[in-house]
């Protein structure tokens, strides 16, 4: 069966790329903190040693749309292009080239639609940022095929958090059932307090400090519980209009079960809370780390 | 009103460089334009299976003829879609860092939530 060795959640910065290619006098007072934190991240990484990376993440508007909007859909191609045109006009970030994975997309497609997830599927897509930004970050030599599935955190009607969970969980048995000899990773990504186009966009903060506090308490302690008896699709909105990509952390709290993190880390940036989990399911399979892991690595 | 057009109209004006320039140096000849020729396009179809019913409400036009961002989030247009378009159009105009967004925001600190349904 396949080994399941490190699972990632994490935020998607589309700022982060450029930040850390400018150079030290032009680049702003936060930078050399959020590299360092960025790099000891992808170290969780690393050392799980994977062949194959799962990539969870939600599409903004630019493959995905209301003409045609899935709720869940897993990608089906041999290879994939990254990022979008206005995401280089925007944050400056370049294009990318993927390999894809496609027996294991067939495979979760399979299962997935098997036990009870109507997965859509894509043979033709062009992954964003919200993919191509942890590739960036935790894996930037891009060296891994990847296996994207894509969320709707968008576009109302939305899955409600418990479905997100659920696939998750769903997602971990699929995985553990492969049968496959392949280490794989599993990163998703999403935010949490966040603003788009409202009055409290962009600002020295996240929306609502108070909810990214508790957030990152629910995700590493595997709190999943206590998530679902406090969010609602409803109650999302309140910590800003765009929270729903607070879901995907839940979906990743699923795959991960109601194990604390084995790493979690946060940077209170402008706009926005960064925030960076790691759960070991079998920490035997990650070379040097002890048997038991809990808490910073 | 149709929530789905005036979302039609940013998505498809800010993924071609061309139409974001057209819509910010001529916004109502953009709009009447579009309305015309692309409205009833139907994505990823041929011309020969256009739609037939799909046009903009007075106010809508109006809105978008005349780059009202604040119209826009009060008629539920997808919050996201307009302020990409408006990054694409006009942060250029702005020297500080996010002046642009700042300003957006600004304009609609009157809001309060609930925030316009966006549900198309």
């Amino acid at each position: 069966m396949a080994k399941l060795v490190a699972i990632l959640a994490t935020t998607h910065h589309p700022f982060y790329y450029q930040t850390s290619q400018l150079p030290a006098d032009q680049a702003p007072p936060f930078a050399a903190d959020w590299v360092r934190k960025v790099e000891a991240y992808r170290e969780t990484l690393t050392r799980a040693q994977p062949d194959v990376l799962v990539m969870v993440g939600s599409d903004h508007f630019h493959q995905l749309w209301l003409d045609n909007m899935p709720q869940f859909l897993v990608g089906k191609a041999p290879f994939y292009d990254g990022n979008w045109e206005n995401e280089i006009r925007e944050f400056g970030m370049p294009k990318l080239f993927f390999q894809g994975h496609e027996e294991l997309s067939a495979y979760l497609l399979r299962e997935g639609i098997d036990r009870g997830f109507d997965l859509a599927f894509s043979h033709e897509l062009r992954v964003d940022h919200s993919i191509t930004c942890p590739i960036l970050t935790v894996r930037p030599q891009n060296d891994l095929p990847i296996v994207p599935i894509y969320t709707n955190i968008f576009a109302p009607p939305l899955p409600r958090p418990e479905r997100f969970v659920q696939l998750g969980t769903t997602i971990r048995e699929i995985i553990d059932a492969w049968p496959s000899e392949m280490r794989v990773a599993v990163i998703g990504s999403g935010h949490l307090s966040l603003e788009l186009g409202g009055p409290r966009q962009f600002g020295p903060h996240g929306p609502d400090p108070d909810f990214d506090a508790q957030a990152v308490d629910w995700i590493k302690n595997g709190d999943i519980d206590g998530v679902l008896s406090n969010v609602t699709l409803e109650s999302l909105h309140a910590p800003g209009n765009a929270t729903h990509g607070f879901m995907d952390f839940m979906l990743m709290m699923g795959i991960a079960g109601y194990a604390k993190a084995d790493y979690a880390d946060n940077l209170d940036l402008f706009h926005t809370m960064e925030a960076y989990f790691t759960w070991y399911p079998d920490p035997s399979l990650v070379p040097g780390l002890p048997l038991t892991s809990n808490g910073a690595l | 009103m149709s929530k789905y057009l005036l979302n039609k109209f940013l998505f498809t004006v800010d993924r071609d460089t061309s139409l974001t320039e057209r819509y910010r140096e001529d916004p109502a000849g953009t709009v009447a334009w579009w309305e015309a020729e692309e409205a009833n396009r139907i994505l990823n179809c041929t011309d020969a299976e256009r739609s037939t019913w799909l046009s903009f409400t007075d106010e809508e036009r109006q809105a978008l003829a005349t780059h009202d961002h604040v119209a826009l989030f009060e008629m539920g247009a997808h919050p996201f879609l307009t302020l990409t378009l408006w990054i694409a159009m006009f942060e250029r105009d702005w020297d500080e860092p996010l002046g642009m967004q700042l300003d957006y925001g600004a304009k609609l600190a009157y809001a309060t939530q609930p925030y316009p349904d966006i549900s198309c």
